[in-house]
């Protein structure tokens, strides 16, 4: 067989046994939840309800049109506002507020059905357009339009149980937990696509998840478990499919042009929910981690509960936490305030002690380290450069808007360079250029 | 609680340029320690001139550039010991002081500082002595003269390195074994190569350097010096090219050095590739015996524009695809 391959990457310490292994998950509930009315990439959508408003679990609460994922009422209770909230990009997000009743009344909006294989490709969709599905692996990108734009295309289906950024483990604990959830939604993504070949891959650090996937794949010719020696960023998409397929996805170009569709395996397993249930994304399992933290652990949470509330439920921070992140260490964002909602692409909150804080006067001594590094095959030393020295010309060149701000260069750099920091100003400056 | 906010990523590895100057230092340990067993402790006397100078050039151009904490890199020491070892025991120390001040000051701050100089500054100090006092460059002390650390210059009765043998042409009169462990009239951290391969081999081993510029470097020679000797015996002559000079102690230390190297994986190559046909173009036809000085420093001129020339292959495009 080909070896898996992809040029670069890092292999950061993983520090994912701190919140592995849990016999239960707690699901705790809290007094309030904040459903912003964009939760994925694409068209805001408008609310449905006004304060006041009586909502049980499971109603849509916000839609729009276009490239939009609905979003649903986390909880039973009461509308308390609909106005613009803090979320976790830094801006302020129209936002409905909800008041939790504590009963989970629930809303019969949507059929479970009793065999996917009853439903045609387009009504699977239909499915996951209503049920609000996005890329739960934080990309959040609507996953009927990602499907439906590689209707016919794909020969190569992948799912993504990679889960590739330090800390996290909110896959693996899905694996672990709902393996019957995972396997099943891979089986619905099979029957609408047709792939030729389905791989669920996975890094050999988590094994017990593994082993969960071997046993409920024995004796299944028609779904294929890769193994991949763990390396970050082994999850990203591009690189993902240079793994597993030896195929690269050109600049700008969807997956799909490859022949290949990737979907993370949480989005299969809220699709099994949303086809077999009729549940729509009300909640994903969160892993609240790091050293800042008391009892690092995963949750299951309700899609709209604050950061402190979850953080409270994992023990509290500790005294010293510098950082708050939404996300991995690796391409997380780092908030400034708690009030923020989990999101349905909010795979962790990691609590760190260690500020990571950039050098005063950084300087660049030409290592070479994140060339070797670089997943996509970029300088990025000469993109640092001419970011500063404000050369669009020279960031063309050099192909600037090839970078996925992995973050490798960044963790590489012996000069501690804030190479990732610069190359994002750099991409804005070029967009700026380029309208023009 | 105040919470920071930065850009991701939020953790880094545990590789900082002081520590990739520690490796360095350490891998020049053996090469140090050869030249003070072979020539006395006045090669430790040069060193302790070379890098104490280097070191004081360094803190006085961070307070004129007011970049404080630049001195703690190490790269100044770096700086001074491989200048040190690339002169001969027998020099004054006032040489390797007015070598010292000339690499910090001229080759290395003038030009921005760390990571910006065109040129190696040991190499380009080395040169520059070359040119100012070419015969305390040239002159070796015998094998096996220990020279006092005391007084700031000695005098020796000249003794002809190897390299001088080899313009005649005619094989030098010492073993391939002699000049692999360094029993040999040479600078002082050259003519150890076992020395210096343990470091080289240490600096592999822990990934401060890369295979490409060292083996494009010496395999170059290598073929040139077998397809082109000089007398009837091409694999002996090979082996004392390979051997006696200054050659690994460059293509090991000097050729890899970061800001005046390539950084793309294939540059490296063509740059260590291109280090060697100067070597051998050098020593062959050129006024001196030993040639790799100026090899490197000529490449040095190129490095970055390898970088434009020989970039990674892009993702799904071809050599030099264009932008989108």
């Amino acid at each position: 067989m080909r070896k898996a391959y992809f040029w670069g990457g890092i292999h950061p310490k993983g520090n994912k046994s701190m919140s592995r292994g849990q016999d239960s998950l707690p699901a705790p509930q809290f007094k309030t939840v904040v459903l912003p009315m964009v939760q994925h990439i694409g068209v805001a959508c408008t609310p449905l309800v006004k304060p006041r408003d009586q909502v049980k679990l499971g109603q849509k609460i916000g839609d729009g049109a276009g490239v939009c994922a609905p979003v649903h009422a986390s909880v039973s209770g009461k509308v308390l506002a609909v106005e613009p909230r803090p979320h976790p990009s830094g801006r302020e997000v129209l936002s409905v507020v909800l008041e939790n009743d504590g009963l989970d009344t629930l809303a019969p909006t949507m059929h479970a059905h009793h065999d996917h294989r009853n439903l045609e490709p387009n009504e699977i969709l239909a499915i996951v357009h209503e049920a609000g599905i996005v890329g739960m692996g934080g990309a959040t990108f609507p996953t009927d339009v990602k499907a439906f734009s590689a209707l016919g295309k794909v020969d190569c289906m992948i799912i993504n149980a990679c889960e590739c950024e330090p800390y996290i483990t909110s896959d693996d604990t899905l694996i672990c937990h709902f393996p019957q959830e995972a396997l099943g939604g891979t089986e619905v993504l099979q029957w609408t696509l047709q792939p030729a070949r389905t791989v669920i891959a996975i890094e050999d650090n988590k094994p017990e998840a593994i082993a969960v996937l071997r046993q409920i794949l024995r004796g299944r010719t028609d779904l294929e478990l890769l193994v991949l020696p763990t390396r970050y960023p082994q999850g990203a998409e591009k690189q993902l499919i240079q793994a597993v397929t030896g195929r690269l996805v050109p600049p700008g170009a969807l997956p799909a042009t490859v022949g290949c569709a990737v979907f993370n395996i949480a989005t299969a397993a809220a699709i099994w929910r949303a086809v077999y249930a009729g549940q729509p994304i009300t909640r994903r399992i969160v892993t609240i981690t790091g050293d800042g933290v008391a009892a690092p652990q995963n949750m299951i949470l309700r899609i709209g509960s604050s950061f402190a509330d979850a953080i409270d439920a994992a023990g509290g921070l500790l005294e010293g936490t510098k950082k708050v992140i939404s996300g991995g260490p690796m391409m997380g964002f780092a908030q400034k305030r708690l009030d923020i909602p989990i999101l349905k692409g909010t795979n962790a909150i990691l609590c760190l002690k260690h500020g990571n804080e950039t050098l005063e006067n950084p300087v660049c001594i030409r290592c070479a380290r994140c060339v070797s590094v670089c997943p996509m095959h970029l300088q990025p030393l000469y993109l640092y450069r001419f970011t500063k020295l404000r050369s669009v010309a020279q960031l063309t060149r050099f192909h600037l808007m090839d970078c996925i701000e992995c973050g490798c260069c960044s963790f590489i750099c012996a000069g501690q360079l804030p190479l990732v920091e610069q190359i994002r100003a750099g991409k804005q400056m070029w967009k700026e250029a380029n309208q023009r | 609680m105040k919470l920071l906010v930065t850009s991701s990523p939020h953790i880094h590895s545990t590789i900082t340029t002081r520590r990739l100057m520690a490796d360095v230092l350490l891998a020049l340990l053996p090469a140090a320690l050869a030249g003070i067993y072979f020539f006395g402790l006045r090669a430790l006397g040069m060193m302790a001139v070379s890098v104490a100078t280097c070191l004081a050039s360094e803190a006085l151009c961070c307070v004129v550039a007011r970049r404080h904490g630049a001195l703690s890199d190490g790269s100044a020491a770096v700086t001074g010991l491989l200048l040190a070892l690339t002169l001969p025991a027998s020099a004054p120390y006032w040489v390797a002081a007015v070598g010292g001040v000339f690499a910090i000051v001229v080759v290395k701050a003038l030009f921005g500082g760390l990571g910006q100089n065109l040129f190696n500054p040991a190499l380009a100090a080395r040169a520059f002595l070359m040119l100012l006092f070419p015969a305390s460059l040239t002159r070796f002390a015998a094998v096996g003269v220990r020279l006092p650390a005391a007084a700031m210059s000695v005098d020796v009765v000249a003794s002809a390195t190897p390299l001088h043998y080899m313009v005649m042409p005619q094989l030098p009169e010492l073993s391939l074994l002699d000049a692999f462990l360094g029993n040999m009239p040479g600078c002082i951290g050259e003519v150890s190569a076992l020395a210096l391969l343990l470091g080289g081999a240490y600096l592999l081993a822990r990934k401060v350097i890369t295979w490409q510029i060292p083996v494009g470097y010496l395999a170059t020679v290598a073929l040139l010096t077998l397809v082109f000797p000089k007398g009837s015996q091409p694999f002996a002559w090979m082996g004392y090219e390979l051997l006696c000079g200054g050659l690994i102690l460059g293509a090991l230390f000097m050729a890899t050095d970061y800001a005046t190297s390539p950084v793309t994986p294939l540059g490296q190559l063509v740059y260590g590739m291109g280090c060697g046909v100067l070597t051998v173009v050098l020593r062959y036809f050129g006024l001196f015996p030993e040639g790799v000085t100026y090899a490197i420093l000529l490449m040095n001129a190129c490095a970055w524009d390898f970088d434009r020339i020989l970039p990674p292959k892009r993702f799904l495009m071809k050599r030099g695809g264009r932008g989108q």
